[in-house]
């Protein structure tokens, strides 16, 4: 053993990190070598220095009770956007079942007016809205500003090829994407974001090929944008403005 | 309420670890407001990852987030010690260190090492302060700072000898004075 190396073991037989064979070796060689010997016991000697714990720097008291200010403040903010609480998901949990007794309604009547399957889509995308801003993990799958990232990511996840763009230069800022259900079918879903807000952007096939026109509609205090273009749907949701949302909705249809 | 019972989970498995934040982060910024700074921002990063968190060692875990919020501060503060990367590939001591008059024949007093030690580059400081102080193995080191544990042991190497040499060099100039 070079004393070069064995000046490098020394600190991993110092810290007990060597294994037996190692540890052998290198005391075998501070037997034999004097310099290496004594550079192994100032080594000893400058831990002994260390070993104090005045160099130690404990958190002050007043420090802890700053963090779990800030923390209590964080756990109340993040309960769930602009106050969304449960009370506001038994809201929808009951009008969703309120419209589920409104199709089976209107299936037995047919004459009757029912909510539309947009209405009941609609519904299933506020839902999912809500629960990806609630749940940390739930809200992305995979977190890349990059198009060609987020892009592959879908392959053989879904049976088509979303469109992904980055609209940073117009402030809306591509987060990642992630994979959703909805009308029992996988969906690819796109996650932006304008300064705080959140827009989820569904996309998946339109069942017949043409194009629809935008609608926007207003559920629960997010804004909606759907419209159908080159065989796709889309589908785009956040508590952002009317004006900006649709705004993001032109974008994503010039950027096709 | 599920937000409580998160808060409540995060408090017992991260919160006793908070001493051990702020030393490393006071370490690493050198000052004891930044520090104060540093470990409330890392507190609020690990909450709000703490979902990604599955209980194996709270302690390293806080740690690495304390060490990269340190880091963010340091490069928005322009710190001109992140301007010099350390060259990981000489790995050997350096034969000018293994000088025979460089080494430590008696406990150096906790000012001087208090200074030697704060002097040192960031990169040796870190792996010091973790392995001596907050008494960590190799392997956790290395994942708090994302080394290779031949890195860890090599980096631990080279800011002893430093440290030594600093030392040294203060003792001899206090005999000298």
């Amino acid at each position: 053993m070079s004393c070069q190396k064995a000046q490098e073991l020394i600190h991993g037989y110092l810290d007990g990190e060597l294994d037996l064979a190692r540890s052998v070796e290198v005391e075998q060689h501070m037997h034999e070598c004097e310099i290496c010997a004594r550079a192994y016991r100032s080594q000893t000697t400058l831990r002994s220095s260390l070993k104090n714990d005045s160099l130690y720097y404990a958190a002050p008291d007043k420090l802890k009770k700053r963090v779990q200010a800030s923390l209590r403040k964080e756990a109340k903010s993040g309960m769930l956007p602009q106050g969304l609480g449960w009370r506001w998901l038994t809201v929808g949990a009951s009008l969703a079942f309120m419209l589920l007794i409104g199709v089976v309604v209107w299936r037995l009547v047919p004459t009757s007016i029912g909510p539309s399957g947009d209405e009941l889509l609609a519904q299933e995308i506020v839902s999912n809205h809500v629960r990806s801003l609630q749940l940390e993990n739930h809200r992305i799958d995979v977190i890349s500003e990059d198009p060609h990232t987020v892009k592959p990511w879908f392959d053989g996840k879904v049976d088509f090829a979303p469109p992904v763009k980055d609209f940073d230069n117009q402030g809306f800022h591509l987060y990642g994407g992630r994979l959703e259900y909805l009308k029992n079918r996988p969906v690819a879903t796109l996650i932006y974001q304008r300064r705080l807000h959140y827009i989820n952007l569904f996309i998946w096939p339109a069942e017949q090929a043409g194009s629809r026109g935008e609608v926007t509609l207003q559920r629960q205090g997010y804004n909606l944008i759907h419209w159908t273009s080159s065989g796709m749907n889309y589908w785009a949701i956040s508590d952002l403005n009317s004006v900006e949302l649709q705004e993001f909705a032109r974008l994503v249809q010039e950027g096709q | 309420m599920q937000q409580q019972n998160k808060l409540a989970t995060f408090e017992e498995a991260v919160l006793p670890h908070l001493d051990a934040a702020y030393n490393l982060a006071r370490w690493l910024t050198r000052n004891d407001t930044d520090a104060e700074d540093v470990v409330q921002e890392a507190f609020l990063r690990a909450f709000k990852f703490f979902s990604g968190f599955h209980g194996e060692d709270g302690r390293s875990w806080l740690l690495s987030i304390v060490r990269n919020t340190s880091y963010t501060w340091m490069q928005r503060n322009r710190s001109p010690e992140l301007s010099v990367p350390v060259d990981d590939e000489l790995h050997e001591i350096e034969s000018k260190d293994l000088n025979p008059e460089a080494l430590l024949v008696q406990r150096a007093d906790t000012l001087m090492v208090r200074q030697a030690l704060e002097e040192l580059p960031v990169e040796f400081r870190e792996v010091l302060v973790l392995r001596e102080l907050e008494e960590m193995s190799y392997r956790e080191i290395a994942s708090i700072t994302d080394l290779p544990l031949g890195t860890v042991m090599s980096r631990l190497a080279r800011g002893r000898k430093r440290l030594q040499l600093a030392l040294t060099n203060h003792m001899h100039a206090e005999v000298l004075s």
